[in-house]
């Protein structure tokens, strides 16, 4: 028996579950990594069978992402040679440019919401996970349950009378009511899993700064919330994925100023059916900075999910 | 407890003291800190299911705003109930939901037991886990249609591999028997780490010298895991499924994007035949009752559920 824990597992015990963990972890990227490698594919060998792991990687279904293109006759090629390398890639279908696509504006309508409604959900998710966890509140156990409920409802289910709501209020189909939109259906998730990370710091940091002489306030800006770091950045980060990756209320009730990238990406279609190289390039940079927003703050990402466990 | 610490102290200390030790009133802050918040889902939620509620006594159709609009009673509801093909998109819904979540606490658990073996680089390697659900699901579904292609896809490709069978001798998307294990096979790809990552949480919540009075106690491993871990991590777990099963219910655009309900409708969740009958068929009043009966099922369900999971965290 080791002299520092009883409960250190052995060395065999740790190689056999770093084993199958990272096998888990290979077999599950596998999806993530064709998604990758299909953006650098041509057409051609996107679609070949049997499928191919090795294969010339081309920059076409990036330019055929970010652009329009249309064929033309033969004369009008052969009198506008190529200027750059990406009309070039484009010509071996006989085609030109005619313009960018409209990915662009819809991967920065997807910064803007996500970001903006990330902030306000932890902000008012802050606030009132705090006021749960410390204060004596009136039904607090049912007004829980209530922010709780307001997360059952199917999107389908309220959209329609949000239309009718936003289209009074001149909302609809802009960024601002966008990011209400999912900082309401983002708030239980912030209200509860924040109460739970801040129901975990224990009282007596506080008390003793209220006899230090804090207010209530400075006791929950200045002891609360350093405390609470890690459960916020690990919260923000579920926040942010929702609002990057919300497709049903995107879907119904955007058509063009403030529609996201998520019921964009599946409609980028080529010659006879789907682009899968262009989706799999837009995609990729969807995910992207997700990803190393994760990787970025890793350590705060387990510490902040496994916030229960108060020793090193 | 009725008095916290703070109360006492200041209830013992001079007057000038005491109201710098409680500063602002309790009450007060608790109130400007939760307000906001209930503002907002009064504004968002309750308003619009308010209206929704209303809607479905109506036969309103959203396509046709001028059209006079008639009060039907409770005729919308009948017509739901009675109808044979909601049951049938109600038993997709439950075949998806159990399966999944099956699955998921399966996996995600024993991942998590296994990450908190602390091996070298495991914080590297649930990141890696993680990576699937930081994505979309609308994209990844479509994607995967590229995958579960009998010809070209990858999935069929591999398996086919293993089980030496013909890669286009089965379709997972097309065939009814297979879809619904496709759209099942995706969701847990994707949320298994959701999963994962909160068991890891409870796994790191216990401390260590609860298992060194067992040690002490002479209980073996193996009840250990059962008197110990289990139940330690049961709130978590619970926790996690509550989530799990309420996206479930509510799932519409990974599988949407996967199969759109098919083969037929066998694949039709409710979310998908809801927005079907609202924004393809225009009957909003048919649809806001459904979209209500929806609701107080999962409402029903995830009030006792969360019951139960206080009951567990009391013990």
């Amino acid at each position: 028996m080791s002299a520092y824990s009883v409960n250190e597992p052995s060395g065999r015990q740790k190689w056999i579950a770093g084993t199958l963990v990272i096998a888990y972890a290979l077999i599950t990227m596998v999806p993530l990594v064709w998604i990758v490698a299909t953006g650098f594919k041509s057409p051609a060998d996107a679609i070949s069978y049997p499928p191919k792991v090795l294969f010339e990687p081309t920059l076409e279904g990036y330019v055929n992402l970010f652009t329009t293109r249309t064929r033309q006759t033969e004369d009008y090629l052969a009198a506008n040679p190529p200027q750059t390398w990406y009309e070039e890639i484009v010509r071996q279908y006989d085609m030109v440019i005619v313009g960018p696509s409209r990915y662009g504006e819809r991967f920065l309508n997807s910064i803007i919401i996500g970001f903006g409604s990330t902030f306000l959900s932890i902000f008012l998710g802050v606030l009132a996970a705090y006021a749960f966890s410390r204060f004596r509140i009136p039904l607090k156990d049912d007004l829980l349950f209530f922010i709780l409920s307001t997360r059952m409802m199917p999107p389908i289910a309220v959209a329609i009378p949000i239309f009718l709501m936003y289209r009074q209020l001149g909302l609809s189909d802009t960024h601002l009511g966008m990011i209400l939109l999912y900082t309401a259906v983002n708030i239980s998730l912030a209200v509860w899993l924040l109460k739970g990370f801040i129901d975990e710091i224990p009282r007596e940091y506080e008390e003793a700064a209220l006899i230090d002489g804090y207010t209530r306030f400075q006791a929950f800006y200045k002891v609360v919330l350093p405390q609470a770091t890690t459960g916020i950045v690990a919260t923000a980060i579920f926040c942010l994925i929702f609002s990057w990756n919300e497709y049903a209320f995107a879907v119904l009730l955007t058509s063009g100023t403030a529609q996201t990238a998520p019921p964009f990406i599946p409609t980028i279609i080529g010659v006879g059916g789907q682009d899968w190289p262009a989706v799999a390039a837009g995609a990729t940079l969807f995910l992207l900075p997700v990803m190393i927003f994760t990787v970025a703050l890793r350590k705060h990402l387990l510490r902040g999910i496994t916030f229960g466990a108060v020793r090193k | 407890m009725t008095d916290t610490a703070i109360d006492k102290i200041a209830q013992r200390t001079p007057a000038r003291v005491a109201r710098k030790v409680r500063g602002l009133s309790d009450r007060a802050i608790a109130w400007l800190f939760v307000g906001p918040t209930i503002f907002l889902l009064l504004a968002i939620n309750i308003f619009p299911l308010i209206w929704t509620i209303y809607l479905s006594f109506t036969n309103f159709r959203a396509n046709r705003p001028n059209r006079e609009v008639e009060w039907v009673g409770l005729r919308n509801y009948e017509r739901i109930l009675t109808d044979s093909d909601i049951w049938l998109n109600m038993q997709a819904t439950a075949h998806f939901l159990f399966w999944t979540i099956f699955f998921q606490v399966l996996i995600g658990f024993a991942l998590a037991y296994l990450i908190n073996k602390k091996f070298r680089g495991n914080d590297l390697w649930t990141t890696i886990i993680v990576l699937p659900m930081m994505l979309s699901p609308a994209v990844v579904g479509n994607f995967w249609t590229f995958l579960y292609q009998p010809q070209i896809g990858l999935f069929n490709y591999i398996v086919a591999f293993f089980i030496g069978a013909d890669p286009s001798s089965f379709e997972m998307i097309g065939s009814v028997t297979l879809a619904p294990w496709a759209i099942v096979i995706v969701d847990t790809w994707m949320w298994t780490p959701f999963v994962m990552l909160i068991c890891l949480a409870g796994l790191r919540s216990i401390p260590d010298y609860i298992y060194e009075a067992a040690e002490i106690d002479r209980a073996s491993k193996w009840r250990q895991f059962w008197t110990i871990t289990v139940p330690m991590v049961l709130p978590f777990l619970m926790l996690a499924v509550l989530f799990r099963g309420i996206e479930n219910f509510k799932m519409f655009d990974l599988v949407v994007q996967l199969t759109g309900g098919g083969p037929g409708s066998i694949t039709e969740l409710a979310s998908i035949n809801l927005k079907r009958e609202a924004f393809e068929k225009w009957r909003t009043g048919y649809s806001s009752a459904y979209a209500i009966i929806l609701f107080v099922t999962v409402f029903g369900l995830a009030s006792i559920y969360v019951k139960a999971l206080n009951k567990v965290k009391e013990r």
